[in-house]
């Protein structure tokens, strides 16, 4: 369970790095929420695994989920939720202002050995 | 009093959240309200300074809930200090935005009070995702901010200011997360305890939760290769923006000395060489490399944004260097630069608002009106940032240089601050004269305004701020010697966190974990 979830993690992260260092401001956007996403699984999972523990603790149970970090990723997934947010809209006004979805607000000059891609 | 160390927070939220309610009202009444708020987090400023002991920080539990469990409020003479610094810079922002620059987007004053209100926060907060949260509160606020007044330059610089920061909050919870993964806590005087003891297998972990967060910090701070986003958001952001905005590399800077001399301050077996090993040569590549930026730069501002990221390098050297004597002269440097970078953002806007539409381009244009006033204001600013003697600059370099020990660091520290200082001066006076002296022919036809008499209040209140660290430089240092020594040994604001309440009720976490 834990190994699949590592792999599980490492794999979005590794999308979210990708997406990060693409020219286009749509695959940043969209980078950047996989990574809060990544973020915030990271958070939940470092409460440790504990399928069907309450988070509650009495005097007589053994077995409780963590119940900080849950705390911790809903204010995560709040916040990275408005960041999200903001950074799209701020794209799609300098998309609207400058003609070009760019991360540079401008398009590249094609260079003569590699055609950009769509 | 009880209740002081929470006003700082309170204090801009509401004034903030009363001025979005009375968005309709005259500018005059928000222009009042602001300065008002301003005036009274200085008062509250200075009221924490004079509280603080050395030996005695001032907590304030929130909610009341003891520290480990619940969220607190910690002052001690290092946060006292910055405080002060903030509420200082705000009170000169916000008048000189008073005089005209707030007409030029909605919401500025609300905005402004926001990104104060995290910036204190940051400041003053003992927990490590309390410190994420208003971390998040001051960047969204300073999104906003740098896009007032909109235009090309300013959105696309503030899209790339925020993707980096954005994409640095991320890894910012997965190191605190981390941290609390092998802790089980997020208070940072708890964390620090729980690193000095941790077990073996952990140590490793640590280590990456700890130099994650160093980068995180290093972003905020803009050090190389981390500081690419800086000039362009700096430069367009509007003036009194970016006079605020020379104290936010600074809160990356008030991080990296937490993060280096409490929670992972403990020293026990191998937790952290966090510092010798990585943050000299990059705060010394980061000094060259912003004061090249500087001698190239195109526009004053430019120019300007890049000596922020050189003081940055200069502080985090200190830093670096390590020792209470370094630690100290860190700590004037920081209050010394953040002022005068504050003056060469203000004069920078005065001086390209006179040259009409050639702004603060260094290249020849119409001659200045006003030119000597503000000639002199950019000559006090240049040479304080050059550290020429008698300046706070100077002082300020020479306890860094005067902090440096043993061979080998002492000669790679002299050899780059005197060698970048040299470099600052002759970039300031190639600025000066091409601005001043370098003019053609026609005199400016637009009518620019003036300078008011707001603005040169404000511009004053910072330069006088920079004359008084020369004018009480002794007890000035012996202030922030006593804080460098309370930051070298801190058991006592460990001890004073913690309370009554450490043996006993506090269970490890990894019995949980396991």
């Amino acid at each position: 369970m834990e190994m699949m979830l590592a792999i599980g993690l490492g794999t979005i992260t590794a999308c979210a790095v990708y997406l990060l260092l693409r020219g286009r401001m749509f695959p940043v956007a969209l980078g950047l929420s996989l990574l809060a996403s990544a973020a915030n699984l990271f958070i939940f999972l470092m409460g440790r695994l504990r399928p069907g523990a309450a988070p509650i603790i009495a005097p007589e149970t053994s077995i409780y989920a963590d119940p900080v970090p849950q705390a911790l990723v809903l204010t995560a997934i709040v916040i990275g939720f408005g960041m999200t947010g903001f950074i799209m809209a701020l794209a799609v006004r300098t998309r609207s202002e400058t003609g070009s979805d760019h991360a540079d607000g401008r398009e590249p000059v094609p260079d003569r050995n590699e055609v950009d891609e769509p | 009093m009880t209740h002081l160390l929470v006003v700082p927070i309170v204090l801009p939220a509401l004034a903030a959240a009363l001025l979005l309610l009375l968005y309709r009202a005259p500018l005059a009444a928000a222009r009042v309200l602001s300065l008002g708020a301003a005036a009274g987090l200085l008062a509250v400023a200075v009221a924490i300074f004079v509280h603080v002991q050395p030996d005695r920080p001032l907590v304030y539990a929130l909610g009341h809930w003891p520290a480990p469990f619940g969220i607190v409020l910690v002052a001690d003479r290092l946060s006292a200090f910055m405080l002060l610094l903030t509420a200082v810079l705000t009170l000169a922002a916000v008048l000189y935005a008073g005089q005209g620059w707030d007409t030029r987007g909605q919401f500025f004053h609300p905005l402004f009070l926001f990104q104060v209100m995290g910036l204190n926060g940051a400041f003053l907060t003992g927990d490590l995702f309390n410190l994420f949260v208003f971390f998040e509160i001051l960047l969204i606020a300073s999104y906003c901010l740098a896009l007032q007044g909109l235009g090309l330059d300013r959105l696309r610089a503030t899209l790339h200011y925020a993707a980096v920061n954005i994409a640095a909050s991320s890894v910012f919870l997965i190191a605190v997360s981390l941290l609390y993964g092998i802790t089980g806590t997020l208070n940072m005087a708890h964390l620090a305890e729980r690193i000095a003891q941790i077990r073996s297998e952990d140590v490793a972990l640590a280590r990456a939760a700890g130099l994650l967060l160093l980068g995180v910090f290093a972003i905020k701070a803009a050090l190389f290769p981390l500081y690419f986003w800086l000039p362009p958001a700096y430069a367009n952001a509007p003036a009194p923006v970016a006079a605020l905005f020379s104290i936010m590399t600074k809160v990356g800077i008030y991080a990296i000395i937490r993060l280096t001399t409490l929670i992972y301050g403990g020293g026990a077996d191998a937790t952290m060489e966090l510092t010798s090993s990585w943050l000299l040569p990059v705060a010394l590549v980061t000094l060259v490399l912003a004061t090249v930026g500087a001698l190239g730069a195109e526009r004053l501002a430019t120019m300007t944004a890049y000596l922020t990221i050189a003081s940055a390098g200069t502080i985090l050297t200190a830093v670096a260097i390590g020792g209470s004597a370094a630690l100290s002269a860190a700590l004037y440097y920081l209050a010394h630069s953040t002022l005068a970078i504050a003056v060469l953002f203000l004069v920078t806007d005065l001086l390209g608002r006179s040259r009409g539409a050639m702004h603060d381009q260094l290249h020849p244009g119409p001659p200045l009106r006003q030119a000597t006033p503000l000639g002199l204001a950019f000559l006090f600013g240049g040479a304080t940032m050059a550290g020429v003697p008698p300046s706070s600059g100077f002082f300020g370099k020479l306890m860094v240089l005067h902090s440096t020990h043993d061979g080998t660091t002492a000669a790679m520290v002299w050899t780059v601050v005197l060698v970048t200082s040299v470099l600052t001066l002759i970039g300031c006076s190639r600025a000066g004269s091409i601005l001043l002296w370098n003019t053609t022919d026609p005199p400016s036809s637009g009518q620019a305004a003036p300078p008011r008499a707001g603005e040169w209040t404000a511009l004053a209140m910072l330069a006088g701020g920079s004359l008084l660290l020369v004018v009480f430089a002794a007890p000035i240092t012996r202030y922030t010697d006593e804080t460098a020594a309370q930051l070298i040994a801190p058991s006592t604001y460990i001890d004073t966190v913690l309370g009554p309440l450490r043996e006993g009720l506090i269970r490890p976490y990894p019995e949980i974990g396991r």
